[in-house]
């Protein structure tokens, strides 16, 4: 048995609102993320990234397309709880420790409660937390909350990770070591990724494939590969990263058409 | 703290009677500082002292005996309608956050049913409720206080309960969605604790409201044996021994610290749930 891709769209769109007001989200979107593929999007504020994300979670529904989560309609998908989930704002309940927090889908889902303290146990060590495991959210950093959310997003083994701009909040230096520990997690987990981000440098150095969107209505105006071999901190400063931060602005401006402003206030 | 406000009060009382003249000051014919003699304002030693007289001249009781069980059944009414105010008004406030619908629909009487005078109401819930038989229950006056009370208590628990309840932010109810959580799973794990820092005061809120509920509608509807009465009963006095007309007022306020003490208990009990909000 093949395994199925982790994410399929076809023909995607979004209208919001009716009639005349309607505003037109995204249309016309086809992609395929295979398994354990990472899969970045980007583009200008308004183009509809993260409405995109939401359609896979099913957390919107599309107006038109089919949307097929690990070989699934994205609602059974849901239920199954095939993927896992991270927002740009943590997002952890501040009355529940630390681990209370990573245990929180899986005592959703009747986990009982030996495995579940072992699996948190497991995840915040991955995540290099596990000095923090009966610590409130409140008492920890941005960045460490992030990963705590992040070591929730993965409590269920998800074989789909969906993130929207899960480092956007983070200063520089926290974001880079960040995303090098993705880079590894997914390494680890062999999770495919879908990752909504408006850094070019983060796409690129995240990403096997950078999906391009152009805004209103938002659609996939170029899928760049990215031909980096390894994903260490030396990629940062090599060529091949540089040519394909380079190509991705290139597209994210139209290439040769009128430039496009790259970056709105979000 | 508390003790400290308490000395602070019985010293300004003690200052205005030193100070100010037994007429009261005017200007003209204007009254402009309220008498201070010792009918009006009597020496605080008399106000208590006055807890340790005889109830009738004669008999065994004293006040004090009187004002503490007069409280004690008030309390007792007060506590039964905070105990349905509660309810109804979590109920209400469970419907309006399921329901955008119940809530456009609901919300405007939740504040229009406040803005009646309780004085004007307590009569009509006596006046319906005359024969009224609940489950094989006949309706007794007493529960009239009661239900007063739980008209005036609901009304913070709905509001509070309303806005904690709906207080989690979107990434917190998505995120339950994302982990196909059931309502009641997201009642129970989300909301229900998020709403703790709202519930908390209203709670407080309501049990003042429940004891003030409970004392108008006594004074309201005449039923005997309650602090309501008692003010009644002891005001009429007044010519006789002005001291005591304090005495159920001091018991009444010593009431609603008891009633407002006990939530506070629970407070402490839920303070987990208390800690602050997360930066982002």
């Amino acid at each position: 048995m093949t395994t199925p891709a982790a994410v399929t769209l076809e023909g995607v769109g979004k209208r919001f609102g009716e009639g005349a007001s309607a505003v037109q989200a995204v249309t016309g979107i086809d992609l395929t993320v295979a398994a354990g593929e990472f899969v970045s999007l980007i583009g200008p504020s308004g183009c509809g990234k993260s409405t995109l994300l939401r359609i896979v979670a099913n957390l919107i529904e599309p107006s038109e397309g089919s949307v097929l989560v690990n070989g699934k309609p994205a609602s059974r998908a849901r239920l199954d709880q095939d993927y896992g989930i991270a927002f740009q704002s943590a997002g952890l309940l501040e009355w529940r420790t630390v681990q209370g927090n990573v245990e929180l889908p899986l005592g959703l889902h009747g986990v009982g409660k030996a495995q579940r303290r072992q699996q948190a146990l497991e995840l915040l060590d991955l995540m290099g937390l596990a000095d923090f495991a009966s610590h409130r959210p409140s008492q920890l950093s941005g960045g460490m909350q992030q990963r705590v959310a992040i070591a929730r997003a993965l409590a269920r083994r998800p074989a789909l990770l969906l993130m929207d701009e899960p480092f956007g909040a983070l200063d520089e230096m926290t974001r880079e070591r960040m995303q090098s520990e993705l880079i590894r997690i997914c390494a680890e987990t062999g999770a495919a990724v879908v990752f909504v981000t408006h850094s070019i440098p983060e796409a690129v150095f995240l990403s096997q494939r950078v999906v391009v969107m152009s805004p209103r209505p938002g659609r996939v105006t170029e899928i760049i590969d990215v031909p980096l071999a390894a994903r260490d901190e030396d990629v940062r400063e090599a060529e091949p990263f540089f040519a394909t931060i380079t190509d991705v602005r290139e597209a994210l401006r139209g290439r040769g058409r009128a430039p496009v402003a790259e970056e709105g206030p979000a | 703290m508390l003790l400290l406000a308490v000395v602070l009060l019985a010293a300004l009382w003690e200052l205005y009677k030193l100070v100010i003249p037994a007429d009261g000051v005017r200007v003209g014919d204007a009254l402009i500082l309220p008498r201070s003699d010792d009918t009006s304002m009597p020496h605080l030693s008399e106000i208590f002292g006055a807890f340790g007289e005889q109830e009738v001249a004669g008999a065994s009781g004293t006040v004090l005996s009187s004002v503490i069980s007069a409280v004690w059944y008030s309390l007792r009414l007060a506590a039964a309608g905070f105990a349905v105010g509660v309810v109804v008004g979590f109920l209400l406030a469970l419907a309006m956050q399921r329901l955008r619908t119940v809530e456009r629909a609901l919300l405007p009487y939740v504040v229009l049913s406040q803005t009646v005078p309780l004085i004007a109401l307590a009569p009509l819930v006596y006046g319906w409720s005359g024969n009224l038989t609940l489950f094989g229950l006949d309706w007794k006056p007493w529960m009239s206080v009661s239900a007063i009370s739980a008209y005036l208590a609901f009304f913070p628990v709905a509001i509070g309960a309303l806005r904690g309840l709906s207080s989690p932010p979107p990434v917190q109810t998505e995120l339950l969605r994302c982990y196909a959580a059931s309502w009641w799973q997201t009642l129970v794990r989300l909301r229900l604790p998020a709403s703790v820092p709202y519930l908390i005061p209203a709670l407080k809120l309501a049990a003042a409201a429940a004891v003030v509920g409970a004392i108008v509608a006594e004074i309201s509807i005449g039923l005997p044996g309650g602090i309501g009465r008692l003010i009644i009963t002891y005001a009429q006095q007044a010519t006789g021994d002005p001291s005591r007309v304090y005495a159920p007022i001091v018991g009444a306020a010593v009431m609603g610290l008891v009633a407002v003490g006990l939530v506070s208990l629970l407070d402490f009990g839920l303070r987990r749930y208390h800690t602050p909000k997360e930066a982002m």
